[in-house]
């Protein structure tokens, strides 16, 4: 093992019955990186995640927290992360002070250092005006903000986030993504699992692109987006009639396959320089173009060349 | 340590929520007034004479009703996402089960008083005088509290909180009827008493009676300790074998 991983997971695989649902996955997260697991709704995400966190039992393969086994030495492990699960891990029925509370005895604090602590959380995540109401009437986003708030009660090194911005509205979650960079910076490692790929590409450092429960990329947002090939330039002819004309010299400035809905044309540029020429072809034979836009590729194309079908 | 903490943590939740004390409050009263005055008159000849019989067994029946809530509670809140954090968080499995199961001894504590209370009301005056009555009512509450360990096994294996409840319910009833909570055993057939002797209700609630009638711990009720000992010390560790599979 290398002193510098947080996480070794290696040969993963879990059984439901018949169904292999987390089918030998093997990655490493190292210190201080945000690792996103990214994948389409029933990939295997959430049971690879419950299987790190201790909350499932794997049908084979390990998992190390810091070096450390999480069924070997399953109590040390726990003491290393915190977790905010998919659905909010918080008690409904008692109020924000009272959960803050409550986890950090059991998180082993003194009466007076729980107290403070509570304090401390309560202001970091805004939640001191409704400290003392009951849950039940918290917003999605509150409730959120308090089971990250629970998760960081001991200042845990590794953070796991099960989907931690689902249902959460716009506002709310560039707050929730702001906290995570925060905590990044502060040192700790995240892993999170997301379905959400700009999230993924605004956050983790790197990902691993879960499909059928197998590892099927792994990389930094940017290598996987190269993956899928150069930008892409579209644009609208301005005339009809000269579409065809427009479709031929495009093919021979760029070898590869040119797009066509009615007027409108898209294709993969290999280098952003080829526009300049094209440009100019367009120019010199007079076709008139309008609506122009290059685009960088983005992880959405990433995940649709790399995952398939339904889940 | 940690015990007690989510025993404060499952207080705060039965506080926050009032409804949870009302089969503790409500059922033993209405069973011990709709029971004594429907059958006191058919089975003992008359209200005053059935209460030595019926308190007892509205006792036991009511703890075992407050005892069977705790496996659709411990159901609930496992189906509950924060039961996930429970478990990830380094601290004996024990806890959260043991938390659950003292703070419902509350439920069993107020389960007794208001069974107990409502048989004076009645005219129910025991003749060994209060540290007697206090000292079944802890016996009672021990035995409650025993049972509520296998009642979380049983939570903790079935699938839905529905079919506890359920599950419990059944149990509880043929646990309290069919004994000698409220007739004589003498007055069943053959094979039904050979059903009551077999079930352990019956030998709680004789143990009440004699210490009740004697004023001294007899066989009976020092049996039902030792019982009550070897229960939890079977069930628990059953219940967080369980509990860890789950």
């Amino acid at each position: 093992m290398t002193a510098n991983n947080a996480i070794e997971v290696s040969h993963l695989t879990k059984r439901f019955g018949q169904k292999t649902v987390v089918d030998d996955i093997s990655f490493n997260v190292r210190q201080g990186e945000v690792f996103g697991l990214l994948g389409p709704n029933g990939a295997g995400k959430t049971t690879t995640l419950r299987m790190m966190a201790t909350l499932l039992r794997a049908d084979a393969g390990q998992v190390k927290i810091f070096g450390h086994d999480t069924v070997k030495e399953g109590r040390l492990a726990r003491s290393m992360f915190g977790l905010t699960g998919q659905y909010a891990s918080v008690d409904e029925d008692i109020s924000a002070r009272e959960n803050l509370m409550i986890f950090s005895r059991l998180n082993g604090l003194s009466r007076q250092a729980a107290r403070q602590r509570t304090t401390e959380l309560l202001v970091d995540f805004s939640l001191e005006n409704s400290a003392d109401k009951a849950l039940k009437n918290f917003s999605g986003g509150m409730r959120r903000r308090l089971d990250l708030a629970v998760s960081l009660i001991t200042q845990p090194t590794l953070i796991f986030l099960d989907e931690p911005t689902t249902g959460l509205d716009p506002r709310t979650r560039t707050q929730m993504w702001a906290t995570i960079r925060k905590l990044v910076k502060q040192g700790s490692t995240v892993l999170l699992t997301t379905q959400y790929l700009d999230e993924a590409d605004q956050l983790a450092d790197r990902l691993a692109i879960i499909d059928h429960g197998k590892v099927v990329k792994m990389g930094t947002p940017a290598e996987l987006k190269r993956q899928v090939g150069g930008s892409k330039l579209q644009f609208t002819v301005g005339e009809a009639t000269q579409v065809a004309s427009a479709v031929r010299l495009l093919t021979a400035q760029v070898p590869n396959t040119i797009q066509r809905t009615g007027q409108r044309l898209s294709v993969r540029l290999n280098q952003v320089t080829e526009l300049t020429s094209i440009l100019a072809a367009f120019n010199q034979a007079k076709i008139a173009i309008d609506h122009l836009s290059v685009q960088e590729p983005s992880l959405d194309d990433a995940f649709m060349a790399l995952t398939v079908g339904k889940n | 340590m940690n015990t007690a903490t989510m025993a404060y943590r499952n207080l705060l939740k039965t506080i926050h929520n009032p409804d949870n004390f009302m089969d503790v409050v409500i059922q033993p009263v209405l069973f011990m007034l709709m029971f004594g005055y429907l059958f006191g008159g058919a089975i003992a000849g008359g209200v005053q004479a059935y209460l030595p019989t019926i308190v007892p067994g509205i006792l036991m029946q009511t703890m075992l009703s407050a005892g069977s809530g705790s496996g659709a509670q411990i159901r609930e809140d496992l189906d509950s996402g924060v039961f996930d954090r429970f478990k990830s968080l380094p601290m004996a499995h024990i806890a959260p089960l043991a938390g659950q199961l003292f703070a419902d001894s509350l439920r069993l504590l107020i389960a007794t008083i208001t069974s107990l209370t409502t048989g004076y009301l009645m005219g129910w005056r025991p003749a060994v005088g209060f540290g007697w009555v206090v000292a079944i009512g802890l016996l009672a509450i021990f035995t409650g509290w025993a049972l509520s360990w296998i009642f979380a096994l049983l939570g903790l294996l079935m699938k839905s909180a529905g079919a506890v409840q359920s599950a419990s319910l059944m149990t509880m009833l043929v646990l309290s009827f069919m004994s000698n909570a409220f007739v004589p055993l003498r007055s069943l057939t053959k094979p039904l008493q050979v059903v009551a002797r077999l079930n352990p209700v019956t030998y709680v609630i004789t143990a009440i009676r004699q210490i009740l009638a004697t004023g001294s711990w007899t066989h009976e009720s020092l049996l039902v300790v030792v019982v009550d000992v070897v229960v939890v010390a079977v069930f628990a560790p059953l219940a967080v074998w369980a509990y860890d599979r789950n």
